[in-house]
């Protein structure tokens, strides 16, 4: 009964990323991390609840915050959701093709939000002199939003090093379990966009 | 092969490198055992510092500056480096062969956990001679924190921030390996209480550790990287401060109390010969404890001004928690009622909790009543009340814990004569120190101040008090002098010497690196027992005897832990000089190429086979 053949099933079970011991494991204790996760984005919400008032000047949300920007950018995050849906649809039905197809599509949309995010940066600091440091709102906006940004950075590092590694030799109970909780990962890092979208934008500006 | 070796004497690299890479429960229990042991011992000195500094009015043994750092020190260290790594030392030996497990969910985790916390101690422990100690308290309040000179609260704030990484991780890992891996027939009603205080509070440590986490982090940019969380001047608000640190720290008096709770109930019913009393009502207890204990962080904060509305809710919530908590001590009283009670060490440490902790208990309410706490804040009362309960609950937990398990861990019982000589004086100590603070405190005697005053009648008690501490340092001495001497001398005992009623105890002496050739079938509570009141000496087995499969040692979780801390020196000094970033980026290349490693080499674990199990049997 070597390692190889238990991880290499002739017939593939339609659950993958739960069919060994290891990866039942993986599946639960992810799901735990992200209960710490949640945590962890609620503590920064609460403070930039807080002090979102606190601008110190004009430059309030109100006069900062472009809707039209993160729509798209919202729009890119969910779409990649999406994607990556697909992906693990093509994990269960064994098509490690397709599954790699749909991730790299999620990862693209993954940076392109990245970029627009950058870019968003960009503009706040040089075209408003809005920055880190410049209040305590400022600083709030940028903790909740970049850690949510430093996240996403982490998420598509994660995913391309999966694909990567994985290439050659494709699906097994052994990396299944690995590409599961990357994609719960990156559901995650979407719902939390959901709410900085409510809260810091929507909210900042109406 | 490795369960071959271990029974060999081996060289101290051989071993050094057997224990950095470790990955089984049982030798990073030794490794926690040692790591808060230490901490243990450093905490301790910096208290005596402490009660020698407040022997006399205006007294100079430490200047007013270095008695900040001493006192902020002692409780760090006491509550993150010393209480917590003993009590997952206990969890650690014990939770995976109470459920009947070979290892828990994940030993790669496990051994990155003890790293983490190792860590972070060394790293928070630096500060000692690169300038100074962190010196706000343990608590480290904002804007005090925040305009603190020097780098003391860098250390604090990076420190923590590791070791509380290494904590989060643990708490992930028993809830998964509780869920996960219990042997068949030991359902959730069948566990243990040990192993159900272990799981509560692995989901409090889960939901209450990142608010530390970002705490931390808030500190961390307002100190080293300009932002104006605190700062008023830029609009910020140091209350933010106080509710995350402690929504984190209520939390965690209760991740600390809940698994003392465990011990007690597994040393109790042991040395009563019974079954422990209302085992659903302390299963119950132990939830709602757990739960409540999230809704009454802000009775640290009645005097911040947050209005009768908000005082008078958490005043009542907190007072709440009293009644799980009286639920338990009946409990425990009720299963020593006509009981067969035989009284050693162990048990000694248990029956003197069970009045120490209920005195604890008591101020506890009388604290959380929220217009009398305006009196009793921040003076000598409140410094009572928690070293009742973390003193007469924790440590008198991790104690007992140490001698109830000692032969399960080490082959080896604790010297009975030594062991109560350290009960004897460590418990009077105890007393001693801690009653008097009481008065003091409702004299007047405000805390964390370095001197007070001549002529305010509170000479005597502080003479008292401090005669107590070093009754409790000579007990403790004591038990170290025990160690030595039992493992010197002491002789090997069976695997059950305690006729024990729960799994731990069925397996042989030395337990084998696997627990159990096979797994066991539980039948009932205290399944032990259940066979042994059957005439059975072992439990059936739930499987034919097959290869058994176990992880790999690794040196990964050594040199990601050994990443963050380099990391931490350059977060620390980027702020002197920019060049130091690069020891930042080199210690986070550090960390972060070896998860690269981790995630693209696979680890698929090696099996023992059957085979060579037998050859081992026989
Ligand atoms: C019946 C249960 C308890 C109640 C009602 C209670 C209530 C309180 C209250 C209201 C305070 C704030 C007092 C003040 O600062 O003015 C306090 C402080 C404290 N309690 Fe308790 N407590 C209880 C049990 C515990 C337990 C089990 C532990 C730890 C194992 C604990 C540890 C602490 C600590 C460490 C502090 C001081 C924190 C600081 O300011 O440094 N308490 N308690
Ligand atoms: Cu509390």
């Amino acid at each position: 009964m070597s390692q190889d053949h238990t991880l290499n099933p002739e017939v593939m079970p339609s659950e993958p990323e739960k069919a060994t011991l290891e990866g039942k494991n993986k599946f639960l204790g992810f799901w735990f991390f992200l209960g710490g996760e949640t945590v962890l984005f609620a503590s920064l919400f609460g403070t930039y609840l807080a002090l979102q008032g606190s601008t110190m000047g004009d430059n309030t949300p109100e006069k900062l915050f472009g809707l039209g920007l993160v729509f798209i950018m919202t729009m890119l995050l969910l779409t990649s959701s999406l994607t990556s849906v697909y992906a693990i649809y093509h994990m269960k039905n064994n098509d490690f093709r397709k599954m790699q197809l749909w991730l790299g599509i999620t990862v693209i949309l993954g940076f392109t939000f990245l970029g627009f995010e950058i870019y968003e940066f960009y503009h706040y600091i040089h075209g408003y002199e809005f920055t880190f440091r410049s209040s305590a709102f400022g600083s709030a906006f940028y903790t909740l939003v970049g850690f949510h940004g430093g996240h996403v950075l982490f998420g598509l590092l994660w995913i391309v090093t999966l694909m990567v590694r994985n290439a050659k030799r494709g699906l097994n109970l052994y990396n299944a379990p690995k590409f599961y909780i990357a994609s719960l990962y990156w559901h995650f890092i979407d719902v939390v966009w959901v709410f900085i979208f409510t809260v810091v934008y929507l909210m900042g500006v109406i | 092969m490795s369960s071959t070796t271990m029974t060999q004497k081996q060289g101290f690299a051989a071993t050094l490198w057997d224990y950095l890479t470790t990955v089984d429960h049982k030798k990073i229990a030794v490794l926690y055992l040692i790591g808060g042991g230490f901490f243990f011992i450093l905490g301790g000195l910096e208290a005596l510092a402490i009660r020698i500094q407040l022997i006399q009015p205006n007294n100079d043994f430490v200047s007013n500056g270095f008695y900040n750092e001493i006192m902020t020190m002692h409780g760090t260290t006491m509550i993150f480096l010393a209480a917590m790594p003993l009590i997952f030392a206990l969890m650690n030996a014990v939770v995976p062969l109470q459920i009947g497990a070979r290892d828990v969910a994940f030993p790669f985790l496990n051994s990155l956990g003890f790293w983490l916390f190792a860590f972070g101690g060394i790293l928070l422990n630096c500060s000692w001679f690169l300038g100074g100690a962190p010196d706000a308290g343990w608590t480290a309040y904002a804007p005090l924190s925040v305009v603190s000179p020097g780098h003391g609260v860098d250390f604090y704030v990076l420190g923590l921030q590791i070791s509380g990484a290494g904590t989060l991780i643990a708490g992930i890992n028993f809830l998964v390996t509780i869920i996960n891996m219990r042997a068949p027939g030991m359902t959730y009603m069948r566990m243990p209480l040990f192993t159900w205080t272990t799981f509560v509070v692995s989901a409090l440590i889960l939901f209450a550790f990142p608010a530390l986490t970002i705490g931390l982090f808030l500190l961390m940019f307002d100190r080293l990287f300009g932002s104006g969380f605190f700062d008023a001047s830029l609009g910020g608000n140091s209350i933010i401060w106080e509710h995350l640190f402690w929504i984190f720290g209520h939390p965690e008096v209760y991740i600390l109390i809940l698994p003392a709770f465990g011990v007690f109930s597994e040393v109790i019913p042991t040395f009563s010969k019974k079954r422990l009393f209302g085992y659903t009502a302390m299963v119950f207890a132990t939830v709602l404890i757990g739960f409540l204990g999230f809704m009454v962080w802000a009775h640290h904060m009645f005097t911040v001004g947050m209005g009768p509305a908000a005082n008078s809710i958490f005043a009542v919530a907190t007072m709440a928690i009293a009644v799980p908590t009286g639920i338990k001590i009946f409990n425990w009283l009720f299963t020593l009622w006509g009981g067969n009670i035989k009284i050693n060490s162990a048990m000694l440490w248990s029956l003197g909790f069970i009045p120490s902790f209920t005195i604890g208990g008591m101020t506890g309410v009388m604290v959380a009543t929220a217009p009398a706490d305006y009196q009793y804040h921040d003076s000598y009362f409140v410094v009572a009340h928690f070293h009742y309960v973390i003193v007469g609950g924790v440590v008198f937990a991790i104690f007992a814990g140490l001698h109830y398990w000692w032969p399960k861990m080490f082959g080896k019982i604790l010297n009975e004569t030594l062991g109560k000589i350290t009960f004897w004086t460590f418990f009077f100590g105890f007393h001693l120190t801690f009653m008097i603070q009481h008065f003091l405190g409702l004299m007047g005697m405000p805390r964390r101040y370095a001197v007070y005053l001549p002529n305010q009648e509170l000479e005597l008690g502080n003479v008292i008090s401090t005669i107590g501490a070093f009754l409790m340092a000579f007990g403790a001495i004591v038990f170290v002098i025990n160690i030595i001497v039992t493992t010197t001398k002491g002789e090997q005992v069976s695997g059950d010497p305690w006729n024990g009623r729960t799994l731990e105890w069925a397996i042989p002496n030395p337990v084998p690196h696997y627990n159990f050739k096979q797994l066991p079938l539980v039948r009932g509570l205290d399944a032990l027992w259940i066979e042994k009141t059957e005439g059975r000496k072992e439990l059936a087995p739930a499987e034919p005897l097959d290869d058994i499969h176990m992880p790999n040692p690794s040196i990964l979780p050594f040199v990601m832990s050994l990443g963050l801390f380099i990391a931490g020196f350059g977060f620390i000094y980027q702020v002197d000089h920019p060049s130091w970033l690069i020891v930042l980026f080199i210690g986070m290349g550090i960390t972060l190429g070896t998860m690269f490693i981790r995630s693209i080499k696979d680890d698929h674990g090696h099996h023992i086979h059957k085979e060579d199990l037998d050859e081992e049997a026989r």
